[in-house]
């Protein structure tokens, strides 16, 4: 017999995802919020010209999606990462299909593994929803012009299409901490509404940490600080601290619930109906 | 015997404690190849959490589970190979549809039985319904559509919990005869029931589970042989027969039945009642021996450790 592998898992909880509503309503949700960002504008004067790369609006349909993605950043991109990340556990558990599958031919540690990538996955779709509905409602709105950075320097169209993406997957690291944090929660609570609510909580006490104490120190080293780690991207000379640190701290805030999160699942008992 | 030597299936010792509540208290089981053996219990008697343990999805407390010579505590999932089944209902993606579920658990044991899904389908029976969402099937479909998931590893030992649970008359006929058909084919079946007709139909080993602890396990045959014979007379004067066979100490739990007593006692005590029975004048219509169901044995077994 071929032994399955990882690969055989995460195809599989690919397919799941796809199967089920809620995941198109986070998907659907990411690519509407921009879309919406521009009909309302489109109704009034203001904006938030304040945010990152606010200014540009009205001027260049290249920043639209960036901007939304600094809204989504303080609540909405955690909780739909949440929804999926936290349930994917937890839902085998209630649904009592994850004794069905720990008695087939596939590790443990693969079904894990391969919950894990669909996690990210799910991440990245929501975020490139996000950015291109963003930069094609943009597009359509205000035209591909030049961006002014957040230096007031002037980059063209081209260049900063290309940092937007740079800067989605800058901003996805830290959210895929957030989904790690909540797969921990989905295996060790077995409840998915626990693991979303307390992964959503975990998110949110850092935005709170880090508005509250006021020491740069500790505060660039909490998660919420590096989903704003993009905005080195933005400026000339680009600023790479930020960006680099948002790499390494989430890369922490990611290990250390997975690895949690592992040892959890090989050794658990898998409870009755 | 497996082709490696060992036995499909053997417990020793097996105890796993819920806080204060002891749900299995150091069983020894055994299942040969080609058993069809029974796993008897009350509810909670602990068969389920025994199941959960020999398949690995539980730590016991103490004792070690063997599934054809491998650990399935430590050497999951090769100790799995060549072993199918279920325990309490098979559940599934309801999201999914009867053959996307079937590829999902073809696909976790790597991909070879694809094959066979149209084939287990309609063994099954659920191949005009094999493209519907599980979550619209019927608890007896379920059940088929874990006995087809089972067979898809092409298994040398079948668990199976309760497989009957939820199948109207006739599914519960062909579920049953499904099973004997496997057996005959060479398969090796552990199957756990409430239901002693179901056991007394199709098992030829048994083990009775009761509070934790297995108070019998052995051949079928032999339980029925190691029940204390019990025989029921009629005669042609019932209060005189009554009280001869009070007045012999060998009898044993006397008892009347309508027109009828019944008693236990040995073969010769049988034989010396007759002839006294006989010497007083009474004519007998009948004395024959009554052969004990499973029923009433499980509940000797179960009810005395319980009293």
């Amino acid at each position: 017999m071929s032994g399955p592998t990882t690969l055989t898992a995460y195809r599989w909880e690919l397919r799941k995802l796809a199967s089920q509503k809620r995941t198109y309503i986070g998907i659907g949700a990411a690519a509407l919020l921009p879309i919406l960002f521009v009909v309302v504008m489109a109704f009034q004067k203001g904006g938030p010209y304040d945010a990152p790369l606010g200014h540009n609006l009205r001027h260049t349909g290249i920043a639209l999606a960036l901007v939304v993605l600094t809204f989504a950043s303080r609540f909405g991109a955690q909780l739909v990462t949440a929804l999926v990340a936290g349930d994917i556990v937890a839902s085998e558990d209630a649904g009592n299909t994850l004794k069905m599958i720990l008695t087939r031919s596939l590790k443990r540690s693969q079904i894990l593994a391969g919950k894990t990538l669909a996690s990210v996955t799910y991440v990245i779709a929501l975020l490139t929803a996000l950015l291109v509905a963003g930069l094609v409602s943009g597009l359509i709105a205000w035209g591909y012009n030049p961006v002014t950075n957040l230096s007031h320097e002037r980059i063209s169209a081209t260049h900063a299409l290309g940092l937007s993406f740079a800067a989605l997957g800058v901003f996805a690291v830290p959210l895929v901490a957030v989904a790690a944090f909540a797969i921990f929660l989905s295996v060790a609570t077995r409840n998915s509404a626990a693991a979303i609510v307390g992964a959503l909580v975990y998110a949110l006490a850092q935005e709170a940490l880090a508005a509250l104490v006021h020491l740069d120190l500790f505060k660039h080293y909490l998660l919420s600080d590096q989903l704003d780690g993009w905005h080195g991207l933005f400026q000339t000379p680009t600023y790479w601290t930020p960006v680099i640190r948002a790499i390494w701290v989430s890369a922490i805030f990611t290990a250390v619930p997975l690895a949690a999160a592992f040892a959890l699942f090989l050794r658990r008992d898998v409870a009755g109906e | 015997m497996s082709a490696n030597g060992a036995v499909p299936l053997e417990g020793r010792g097996l105890r796993r404690r819920y806080g204060h509540v002891v749900a299995v208290d150091g069983i020894d089981l055994t299942v040969h190849a080609g058993d069809i053996y029974g796993f008897l219990g009350p509810n909670g008697a602990g068969k389920t959490t025994a199941m959960r343990i020999l398949l690995g999805l539980l730590r016991p407390d103490a004792g070690t589970a063997r599934l054809f010579g491998r650990d399935p505590q430590h050497e999951l999932p090769e100790a799995l190979e060549g072993v199918a089944g279920f325990v309490e209902t098979p559940h599934f993606y309801p999201y999914l549809s009867g053959r996307t579920n079937m590829e999902l658990f073809a696909a976790f044991d790597g991909g070879d039985g694809r094959g066979r899904i149209d084939e287990l389908l309609e063994l099954v029976e659920l191949r005009d319904r094999s493209d519907d969402r599980v979550g619209g099937y019927s608890q007896g479909m379920r059940q088929r559509l874990g006995l087809a998931v089972s067979l898809l590893r092409d298994p040398k030992l079948l668990i199976l919990d309760e497989p009957t649970n939820g199948l109207d008359p006739a599914g519960i006929r062909d579920m049953r005869g499904l099973i004997r058909r496997l057996a005959g084919e060479g398969m090796t079946v552990f199957l756990s029931s409430h239901l002693l007709a179901e056991v007394e139909e199709l098992c030829t080993r048994v083990a009775i589970i009761n509070q934790g602890r297995i108070v019998y396990e052995g051949a079928l045959a032999e339980l029925h042989a190691s029940a204390a014979p019990r025989y029921r007379l009629r005669t042609t004067d019932h209060e005189r027969a009554r009280q001869i066979c009070a007045g012999e100490p060998r009898v044993r739990e006397l008892a009347g039945d309508g027109d009828a007593l019944t008693f236990i006692a040995d073969e010769q005590t049988v034989v010396d009642l007759s002839r006294r029975l006989i010497g007083a004048g009474l004519g007998i219509s009948a004395l024959v021996p009554e052969t004990a169901t499973l029923e009433s044995l499980f509940f000797q077994l179960t009810e005395s450790q319980t009293g």
